[in-house]
């Protein structure tokens, strides 16, 4: 496609759309201010003259492969990719509505507990996985060829458009929607030079002087290549974030405070991974929390809230290496070589020891505790599995209180911190169902094979221990002490490949966004006439051909700095 | 003074700017009627007079309100028309209209200066509360609100200096002003230091940029309904009531073009980029499609969608107002709405 037809294409348009003087009015529409046509949108343009067809919305009735381009020629028009971004836009709603497996596993769990039916239905739309449906890749896809289909024949029109000619000068240049004029005595020729001058000098693509008298300057170009730069970049984005999602892993780990971790897929509570991901990627370190500090704030209205979580790990970076002492914060992750060591949520284990009738020890150490509420109120079971013929297991269900203070709905935990720690307990005897085969949760009693103590009165068996205290249980059954507690962090290990590439990605789209935003594709025409005195006439107009800016105010100063030239020759001759 | 109570005195001083904003919008909106009053009075004395003064009454408004001084001499030439007791009758038409303009001068000064004066003391308050918690004024959705107010209120002095941009000034205020009420009531909560996970320099800078944004998406918003306003009477041909002092339908149209276009970059960078770097420290992932990511990035492509139903040259006016303010919708909802009905990651909510 040569120069001439973009240019011919545009001026045809833009002649057309000058808006009437009136409307222009004062306010804020300067002259210059003309309505503009953005080039290149099949929709926008009723019927193309030039070769490669144009937008006819009619199927003709066609060969295949005339009917394929045609479609495809639909496919990429702005009118669809406006339809798909709305479209991407009210497929991500449900999303944030309806739990998420991969955000909330326990949400959906709950969701799909107490809504059974419902959920039946949602599976089959994978409502609990949109962001992975098929569905919603099928509509993100489809923009992104839309995008790849629209933008790279815009960029080779627009390389073409950059090496042609800046367009013809217009036989009535008054008509253009920015103009000025003065009368010189220079002759037609220096006024050439003189505008190409001065229009080189403000940085715009000049054709050579013309002999009609006139300089064609065109300047801008920048704003379709930032466009350019732009689409291009979110597909660079996309690709990297699919493609590094293919690599990536994730895990949490609880671990108390003076336990250790080492980095293979048993040892997590949770993992996932890209499909790419091999365990022989993940780094071969360990590490042990040495100690970990929570702090809250004590006063105020605030109180209560969390101030600082900090966790001071020994890092061993591979087998037998040497140890070495990090600290990680929130916001502070541990960075290991792109793979990232985080602090998730915290809470207390609190520790037992609990003895048989003969006070040996059967089972010893922290347990950790989830928390149920701002001051950690927190709970969790012992699980005290007892050999077959020495006697029925033994199970503790407990609320351990950080703070704990005796109000009128019994104990509660009134401050995060452990001010006062108390743990309330009661216990049970039997069968814990650890050899049944089938996973348990370790914070849950399966209680089928379990009864509950019964004190002397035939009430259910119920304690409450302060650090250091022991109580027996019913009938000499055994022995529980409170040993203290330790406190525990959730660490989650992670990377993200693709990372790099993404961030890189994106703030070159934002360069490209906002060149395509603020970069003004705007023409300027100089040229020099003939009055009826015999002195020389000089024109000076312009033309948008994108949004915003002011052009009355750009051609004003370019026919200033002509004339400046000008009388500045005239001085240097007359000297 | 300490600290602390420097910040909740900031309570109190956003509480006055939240009085002198509401005189603000009385001194606009009178003005507005002295406006209305004195076009009617202007077309009614210009009926069938010279064709230039005919321009004035029935052009833009702006160019009416900029113009009073021509109209009032031009129509104590021209005013005989609607005269039916000869010359007095004409000249007390052309006193009240003299009296209008220089009353609706008068009340624009006023509402200007009051618009200066509010912005100055919102500014002060809005500082107060940053200084007393020593840290930037946006880490809960009271501070967001008074910060996004001030933005917005910054916005509508620049854009009120235009005089089409003032009547979008003057509705726009009642939207600070609503904005104020609910931030120091409804959203209102205590100073205090921030949860661990906000601690951090990216709060600046990413939700920095979140109130900027939104401050402008804002002013666009206003500048969109009142778009679609001036194109329905001009589809009508009213020129009467409030719409016919609205500067033209594409004026309005393209000042919310480049309002949007101001803050979609700034979106872009904000809440989508540097969201996802913060993420990516924070949490170890930079984007796990927690509802206020899914809420971020769908107004993002509702403005995307708008820039590009703007570059399709069919969908210029209010059809593409339209679709901004479906794109202002979700950034409430994101603001709004994400933090009251959803549990996500975001601890930001603080309500
Ligand atoms: C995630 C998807 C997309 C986003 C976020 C996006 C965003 C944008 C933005 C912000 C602009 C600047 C608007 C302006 O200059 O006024 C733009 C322009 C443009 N977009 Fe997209 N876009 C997307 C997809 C597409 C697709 C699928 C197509 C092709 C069908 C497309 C074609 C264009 C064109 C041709 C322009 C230039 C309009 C002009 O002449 O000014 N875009 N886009």
């Amino acid at each position: 496609m040569s120069g001439d037809v973009t240019s011919e294409r545009s001026g045809r348009r833009s002649e057309g759309r000058v808006e009437p003087a009136a409307e222009r009015g004062r306010s804020g529409a300067r002259p210059g201010d003309m309505t503009w046509t953005p080039e290149g949108h099949v929709d926008a343009e009723p019927a193309r003259t030039d070769s490669d067809g144009g937008a006819d919305k009619r199927p003709p009735a066609l060969s295949l492969g005339e009917f394929l381009r045609w479609a495809w020629r639909q496919f990429t028009s702005m009118r669809v990719a406006l339809i798909l971004l709305f479209l991407l836009a009210v497929a991500a709603i449900p999303g944030s509505v309806i739990p998420q497996s991969d955000v909330d596993p326990l949400a959906v769990r709950d969701f799909r507990a107490r809504n059974p039916g419902l959920s039946e239905w949602y599976d089959r739309f994978s409502l609990f996985d949109v962001y992975s449906a098929p569905w919603f890749a099928a509509i993100y896809l489809a923009l992104l060829v839309s995008l790849v289909g629209c933008i790279l024949p815009r960029s080779w029109q627009h390389f073409t458009a950059m090496r042609a000619k800046p367009p013809r000068t217009p036989s009535r240049l008054s008509r253009m929607p920015a103009y000025r004029s003065f009368t010189v005595d220079a002759p037609s020729g220096e006024v050439q030079a003189a505008a190409y001058a001065e229009l080189r000098g403000r940085r715009f693509r000049v054709a050579d002087p013309r002999d009609d008298g006139s300089v064609a300057a065109e300047a801008g170009f920048l704003r379709e290549t930032g466009n350019l730069v732009f689409h291009l970049s979110l597909v660079v984005v996309l690709l990297a974030v699919a493609l590094g999602g293919l690599f990536g892993y994730r895990g949490t780990v609880l671990v108390p405070e003076g336990s250790g971790f080492s980095n293979s897929i048993v040892q997590y509570d949770n993992f996932s991974s890209g499909s790419l991901f091999e365990a022989t990627d993940l780094p071969p370190f360990s590490l042990q929390v040495d100690r970990f500090v929570m702090e809250f704030i004590d006063a105020g209205s605030q109180i209560g809230q969390a101030d600082n979580y900090e966790a001071t790990v020994s890092f061993v970076p591979e087998p037998g290496a040497e140890a070495r002492t990090e600290t990680i914060r929130v916001n502070e992750p541990l960075n290991v070589d792109g793979t990232l060591i985080h602090i998730l949520n915290p809470g207390y284990a609190p520790a037992f020891t609990i003895r048989n009738a003969d006070r040996e020890i059967l089972a010893e150490g922290p347990v950790p505790f989830l928390p149920q509420d701002d001051n950690f109120t927190s709970t969790g079971v012992v699980k005290v599995p007892v050999a077959d013929d020495e006697g029925p297991d033994l199970g503790i269900e407990g609320v351990f209180l950080p703070t704990a203070d005796v109000g009128q709905n019994g104990p509660v935990s009134i401050f995060p911190e452990p001010r006062n720690p108390q743990v309330f307990l009661t216990a049970f005897y039997g069968d814990l169902g650890l050899n049944s085969g089938v996973a348990q949760s370790i914070y849950r009693l399966d209680k089928d094979g379990l009864e509950q103590f019964e004190d002397s009165d035939g009430e259910p068996f119920r304690a409450a221990l302060a650090a250091g205290d022991t109580v027996e249980l019913p009938d000499g059954s055994g022995f529980i002490t409170f040993d203290g507690y330790v406190s525990w962090v959730n660490l989650q290990i992670s990377r993200n490949s693709g990372k790099e590439i993404a961030l890189a990605g994106a703030l070159l789209a934002v360069a490209g966004l906002a060149a395509s935003l603020y970069v003004r594709r705007r023409r300027l025409w100089v040229r020099a006439g003939t009055d009826d005195e015999g002195r020389t006439v000089v024109e000076v107009a312009g033309l948008h051909r994108s949004e915003g800016g002011n052009l009355d105010d750009e051609v004003g100063a370019v026919a200033e700095g002509v004339h400046r030239r000008l009388s500045k020759d005239q001085l240097d001759e007359e000297t | 003074m300490d600290l602390i109570s420097i910040a909740e005195w900031s309570r109190f001083v956003v509480g006055c700017a939240l009085f002198i904003y509401l005189g603000v919008w009385l001194a606009f909106i009178s003005e507005m009627g002295l406006r209305l009053r004195l076009k009617r009075a202007t077309a009614s004395a210009t009926t069938g007079a010279t064709p230039d003064l005919v321009a004035v009454g029935t052009g833009a408004s702006a160019v009416a309100a900029e113009s009073s001084g021509d109209a009032r001499s031009g129509a104590a030439e021209g005013g005989e028309q609607d005269a039916p007791d000869g010359p007095e009758a004409a000249g007390d038409s052309a006193d009240l209209r003299g009296y209008l303009a220089e009353q609706a001068d008068v009340r624009y000064r006023m509402g200007r200066t009051l618009l200066l004066v509010a912005t100055a003391v919102l500014a002060v308050g809005v500082a107060m509360r940053g200084i007393g918690t020593e840290r930037v004024p946006w880490g809960n959705m009271h501070e967001f609100s008074i910060t996004a107010a001030l933005v917005a209120s910054v916005a509508f002095i620049f854009v009120g200096r235009t005089a089409a941009g003032r009547a979008v000034a003057s509705w726009g205020i009642l939207l600070v002003f609503v904005t104020l009420g609910l931030a120091v009531t409804y959203l209102y909560v205590p100073p205090g230091p921030l949860p661990p996970a906000l601690e951090s320099y990216w709060l600046v800078i990413h939700v920095g940029c979140a109130v900027l944004a939104f401050g402008l998406f804002t002013v666009a918003a206003v500048v969109n309904i009142l778009q679609i306003l001036a194109e329905r009477a001009e589809r009508r041909g009213a020129t009467g009531g409030f719409v016919g002092l609205l500067p033209t339908s594409s004026v309005l149209d393209r000042l919310g073009y480049r309002l949007a276009a101001a803050g979609f970059p700034i979106w872009t960078i904000g809440p989508l980029i540097l969201g996802a770097v913060w993420a990516e420290v924070s949490w170890g992932r930079f984007w796990g499609w927690d509802p206020k990511e899914v809420w971020a990035l769908i107004t993002w492509l509702v403005y995307a969608a708008y820039l590009h139903a703007r570059a399709t040259a069919g969908w210029k006016g209010s059809k593409a107002s339209t679709v901004a303010l479906i794109g202002y919708g979700t950034a409430i909802f994101s603001y709004f709405g994400v933090n009251i009905f959803f549990e996500g990651l975001h601890a930001y909510g603080g309500l």
